[in-house]
């Protein structure tokens, strides 16, 4: 197959599109549509200040190349999970191997990589919390969500940031987008979107990789030589969303553009009211021991969460939860 | 006819040469839409054919683990398991 553009050999065929491209215009092609769907959802501006989530992967790491060569003004999030630490039970040193990688990334480039770990700052590593909270039927996952939103939201308003953008891809959005139809949940189905704006404590999230294909990003770090952790979280095997994922992709090689197609229409869709009647104001109040925004009344959950395992790990005190996270 | 090995995590598949890089993909009971092929270190396109020689290694694009290939559709295909990655 050509480059569509030059006739070269091309690196990358996307069906979807009915694009081949060579890896130098691959290169050119992407960043330029991350930037046109960072504008038409309007996520940020070039003088907003931007905290990128990142966990050494391939996503979070190529879209922070992109907003880079893009010229957005971009600092790093890793937060340190514990997870193939010696007492996670997990095998390999997962969330060692994902830090290195992002703090390479990070220097070769001169950003600023802000790192949280959890288990220094809180007290227990992700997969420890999981067994002594007894959340999650026997997987982190659970906690780790929680742990990664309550830190995220924190660290983009303590550090003055207009928004907070993870990598999620057109892939993980369409999983996602697939089983909240199948179970009808239409409360999830109305706050799926692009951009969340900020709002009672909340700060602003977007997905500025929303309609790149998963294949796209890969290729775009190969190309582009990212080293990225290639194996994936050990406790998400198995997942219902890789389950989804499997699905969409034997639909995607017998419909290119299935996947696009779908989440398109969704946005179109609710663009046009369709789960409007599902969108419940919540009402969000200030949490009593941290700040964060909650909707329980009293502490949040992610206090909650810790002061039991504080008092099974007999350490309560030791490490003050109203603490900056972020070191200046 | 001319085999050729392609890797894919710690599996090792062998192809015969004169197909594409996409019914390859197929025949060892892979997602073409979730791996991509690389050859000689550069990105290759899926209707690549694969020719004698070639050396081919599948990278998964899929985040959140990797599903085990479904039982492939006959066919010679044989599996290695241990060959590196």
């Amino acid at each position: 197959m050509k480059c569509r553009k030059c006739g070269e050999t091309a690196v990358i065929n996307m069906r979807q599109h009915k694009l081949g491209l060579c890896a130098g215009h691959y290169l050119e092609w992407l960043p330029e549509q991350v930037e046109r769907f960072v504008e038409k959802y309007r996520m940020f501006t070039r003088q907003e200040k931007v905290l990128v989530a990142v966990s050494g992967g391939k996503d979070s790491l190529g879209l922070w190349d992109i907003l880079h060569r893009l010229g957005y003004r971009t600092e790093g999030l890793y937060i340190g999970l514990g997870i193939g630490a010696p007492q996670s039970g997990a095998g390999g040193d997962y969330s060692g191997e994902s830090l290195r990688l992002s703090e390479a990334f990070a220097v070769e480039r001169g950003l600023t990589l802000h790192v949280v770990d959890v288990e220094e700052r809180f007290g227990a590593t992700i997969p420890e919390l999981a067994v002594i909270s007894n959340r999650g039927h026997g997987k982190p996952c659970s906690v780790c969500g929680l742990n990664k939103r309550y830190i995220m939201n924190r660290a983009a308003l303590e550090g003055g940031f207009d928004a907070l953008a993870t990598g999620h891809n057109l892939d993980d959005e369409v999983a996602v987008l697939m089983q909240n139809t199948f179970n009808w949940a239409a409360g999830y189905l109305a706050r799926q979107a692009p951009v969340l704006p900020a709002a009672g404590g909340l700060t602003r999230k977007v997905k500025p990789l929303c309609r790149i294909y998963e294949r796209e990003m890969t290729a775009y770090c190969l190309v582009r030589g990212i080293e990225y952790i290639y194996d994936e979280c050990p406790h998400a095997e198995g997942s219902t969303t890789i389950y989804y994922k499997d699905i969409l992709n034997r639909m995607e090689a017998d419909r290119p553009g299935a996947k696009l197609q779908f989440y398109l229409s969704f946005l179109q869709a609710k663009e046009q009211g369709l789960f409007a009647q599902a969108e419940d104001k919540v009402d969000l109040h200030p949490c009593d021991r941290c700040g964060q925004p909650t909707s329980a009344p009293g502490d949040c959950s992610f206090c909650r969460l810790w002061d039991k395992v504080r008092l099974v790990k007999q350490t309560v005190g030791a490490r003050p939860q109203a603490a900056p996270l972020l070191a200046r | 006819m001319a085999t050729v090995k392609i890797k894919y995590r710690d599996k090792e598949y062998e192809v015969n040469a004169g197909m594409t890089v996409r019914d390859a993909i197929k025949k060892v009971g892979l997602q073409p839409e979730a791996v991509l092929a690389v050859s000689d270190g550069k990105l290759i396109t899926d209707d690549t054919i694969i020719t004698d020689g070639m050396r081919i290694k599948l990278v998964a694009v899929v985040s959140g683990g990797a599903p085990g290939p479904r039982a492939a559709a006959g066919g010679a295909v044989s599996i290695t398991a241990g060959g590196a990655t």
